[in-house]
């Protein structure tokens, strides 16, 4: 592994300290614009992570794809995605749509979360359009997620960015040939509210938890904060 | 049995007249027959037996299912069709006739004139009911019960006929009466009518009306009243907006016609599923523009908002003066208490965010996916309407079984992709593979995962499948698939396909 393990959270039950210490995201914190930027081939792992951001509330999901996105990615399995809550799936066509109608879902606020996918960078999503939808997104309380596929990182609006990569994942416990856990490197490159960062994210699927360590060391917050981790872990 | 063979015709399996075909319904022994056509009734195929002796008796018999609830349906349609020539049609109750108790009575009192008189009436009828692909026996009589023994057991278009030569099963008696009457010499309707009715009475003094000859006999000759009384028509729900001078734009009058028409559907309990608001333009065209909500709603301010962008579909022409907001189709809905706490019912603002949704973007673009029981993983998951009703639980697993959860991707391509695959052994997993001109090196398997065929929709020779879960070096993780195996005998050499991806 090229990363050194230095600090472990559990984000379910992370102290205020460690929220200011390192910040790592804890659900539905705030809700309000975020964006993510896929690495290629990272596509379906923005989709786990999204899932996993928006967490485990009864409510249906928005779910806004256009047909480029759709077409070079698939759709969002219900199933594979272990959703017990209806995915309202909306498939269109044109970006400049995609944005109108997250738009219109951020007005409702019975929806946990708007995922809008977009393919590119079509100018319907500029500065203004992104900034009309994190203002909705703050007014209605309903978090909404921009996965930008195959996207450069604009000027944007949007109150937390990110960018997803594949890692290899964890060690099966049962079959050491077998892919275990999902794990991703992910960065948080620019925050309003929280401190930027890279983790290495372990998508917990049995207990569907997000484990985050700090890819990069530092010296003497991670040693604080790892004992602090470890100490609230267990 | 005409219902049947249209049903056929538009499925491209019509079967030539000359072949006996009935359609059956459960009985206690068994099936038994409810309708024939005319080469089984000529092969001596009755109504009532059962199918396993019919098919003894013609052995080319083809049976199928009837379907008495669509046939229900289809009648009471078949009775608000009919009201074209008086207002008084009701359709039979499937229950109340004996032998095929199933038509229509129309209360043509005072109206057949209006047709040219009684037997041109009869006439115009049967063409209207043949040029809908429905034969018919009409007949015409003072009375209900009269009308009834005419058309069934009468001369074609009887008109007032002596109903007493016709057999004492026109009375609509159940079978017992009938054979009871038929073993008393009873055979016909006059001998009925000549019996003193002191003695009639005696015998059948208890019996309801299905089995009792006098009350029927008193129904047929018009001694006993037998009104006739249609459904009532489903109230029609309407908001006018009458303008002195033509306008071309009536996006200003739409709030107070939304205002009025959920007052009118407050006040019925009911909530508008689709909504047609009509203009009638100055020089006598009519134009129209549609909406539909998912759930039944009575909000003026939503049911505007459903016109806000279509209002631009109106032809105005020179400008139109009286327009028309009506809810074509309505569903109860009680009183909502608003929260306590200021904010809105969940469910409503649900179903208000798909209205607008569908509005603007229509229909085909907003599903929810729905499980579905099938373990082939494009079928597992349907797109449908949203809102709708959850199906039963899908896969349920056999009593005693651990519910198995399968691995399943994140992301599902809509059509496989073909993929270029080397592997080490034929049925192990691949060791590197070619995706979209990318080569990926397999570091990590799970599987495979075995899929076979659903033989009860999936056509003969489709092959198995077998699932991959594999890893590259990167940490891409992905779903593939081969598809056969080497040796199966449907084919060539098996394909690989990737399918899915994971997160």
């Amino acid at each position: 592994m090229d990363v050194i393990p230095c600090a472990m959270f559990r984000t379910p039950a992370h102290s205020i300290r460690q929220a200011m210490m390192s910040a790592p995201p804890a659900r539905r914190a705030g809700a309000t614009l975020s964006e993510i930027f896929p690495a290629p081939g990272a596509e379906a792992a923005a989709a786990g992570f999204v899932l996993t951001q928006v967490g485990k509330v009864a409510k249906p999901v928005l779910w806004i794809q256009d047909r480029l996105a759709q077409r070079e990615t698939g759709r969002p399995c219900r199933a594979g995605l272990g959703l017990d809550r209806p995915l309202m799936l909306m498939q269109l066509s044109r970006p400049v749509d995609v944005m109108t109608a997250a738009e219109e879902g951020l007005r409702c606020t019975a929806l946990a979360a708007v995922v809008a996918e977009i393919r590119g960078d079509p100018p319907a999503v500029n500065f203004t359009a992104l900034k009309r939808l994190a203002v909705r997104a703050e007014a209605a309380g309903v978090p909404c997620w921009l996965i930008r596929q195959a996207a450069t990182a604009d000027l944007s609006a949007a109150r937390d960015r990110w960018r997803i990569g594949p890692l290899p994942s964890a060690a099966h416990p049962d079959d050491p040939r077998a892919p275990g856990d999902p794990r991703w490197r992910v960065e948080r490159f620019r925050s309003r509210d929280g401190r930027p960062g890279e983790w290495v994210a372990r998508h917990d699927r049995a207990a569907d938890r997000l484990d985050l360590v700090a890819a990069v060391p530092d010296g003497t917050m991670a040693e604080g904060a790892g004992k602090a981790g470890r100490g609230t872990a267990r | 049995m005409e219902r049947w063979r249209k049903a056929q015709e538009r499925r491209g399996e019509a079967l030539p007249d000359d072949m006996a075909v009935a359609l059956s319904v459960d009985g206690a022994h068994g099936p038994v027959i409810h309708a024939v056509n005319r080469a089984a009734r000529l092969a001596g195929v009755t109504v009532g037996a059962r199918v396993a002796d019919m098919r003894a008796l013609c052995p080319v018999l083809k049976v199928d299912f009837a379907d008495p609830a669509g046939d229900r349906a289809a009648l009471d349609r078949l009775a608000l069709w009919a009201r074209r020539w008086c207002p008084w049609t009701v359709a039979e109750d499937w229950a109340a006739g004996a032998g095929g108790g199933h038509g229509l009575i129309l209360d043509t009192t005072g109206s057949d004139h209006l047709w040219g008189g009684e037997a041109a009436m009869l006439a115009d009828m049967e063409a209207g009911l043949s040029a809908l692909g429905v034969s018919a026996r009409l007949a015409l009589a003072p009375t209900w019960g009269a009308a009834w023994a005419l058309a069934r057991f009468g001369p074609v278009r009887a008109i007032c006929a002596d109903p007493s030569p016709l057999p004492v099963a026109a009375l609509r008696l159940d079978g017992e009466t009938v054979l009871l009457l038929n073993r008393l010499g009873l055979r016909t309707i006059g001998h009925l009518a000549d019996l003193p009715r002191l003695a009639l009475a005696r015998r059948f003094s208890r019996a309801a009306p299905a089995g009792n000859p006098l009350i029927r006999l008193d129904q047929m000759t018009g001694h006993l009243p037998e009104p006739v009384s249609p459904p009532e028509a489903p109230p029609v729900f309407r908001a006018d907006a009458r303008l002195a001078e033509p306008i071309l734009d009536p996006a200003q009058h739409l709030p107070a016609l939304c205002a009025g028409l959920c007052d009118q559907l407050a006040k019925g309990r009911q909530g508008a599923r689709r909504l047609r608001l009509t203009v009638y333009r100055t020089d006598g065209e009519v134009s129209r523009v549609e909406a539909a909500c998912a759930l039944p709603s009575r909000d003026p301010a939503h049911l505007a908002f459903l016109f806000r962008d279509r209002l631009e579909r109106i032809d105005a022409g020179f400008g139109f003066d009286l327009i028309s907001l009506e809810a074509p189709l309505a569903e109860a809905m009680g009183i909502r208490q608003a929260d306590l706490a200021g904010g809105s019912d969940a469910g409503v603002e649900l179903s208000h965010l798909v209205d607008r949704l569908t509005v603007r973007f229509g229909r085909a673009a907003l599903a929810q996916l729905q499980p579905m029981a099938s373990h082939i993983p494009e079928r597992a998951e349907a797109r449908a309407v949203p809102l709708a009703a959850p199906p039963a639980a899908p896969l349920a697993a056999p009593p005693g079984a651990a519910p198995v959860q399968a691995d399943r991707p994140q992301r599902l391509l809509d059509h496989p992709e073909e993929i270029r695959v080397l592997y080490a052994v034929p049925e192990g997993p691949p060791a590197q593979f070619q995706w979209r001109r990318l080569t990926h090196r397999v570091t990590r398997y799970q599987g495979p995962e075995r899929i076979a065929p659903e033989w009860w929709q999936d056509r003969p020779g489709t092959r198995l499948r077998d699932y991959f879960k594999v890893e590259d070096e990167v940490g891409h993780r992905f779903w593939l698939y081969r598809e056969g195996l080497a040796d199966d005998g449907r084919g060539g050499a098996p394909r690989w396909f990737l399918h899915g991806i994971f997160a």
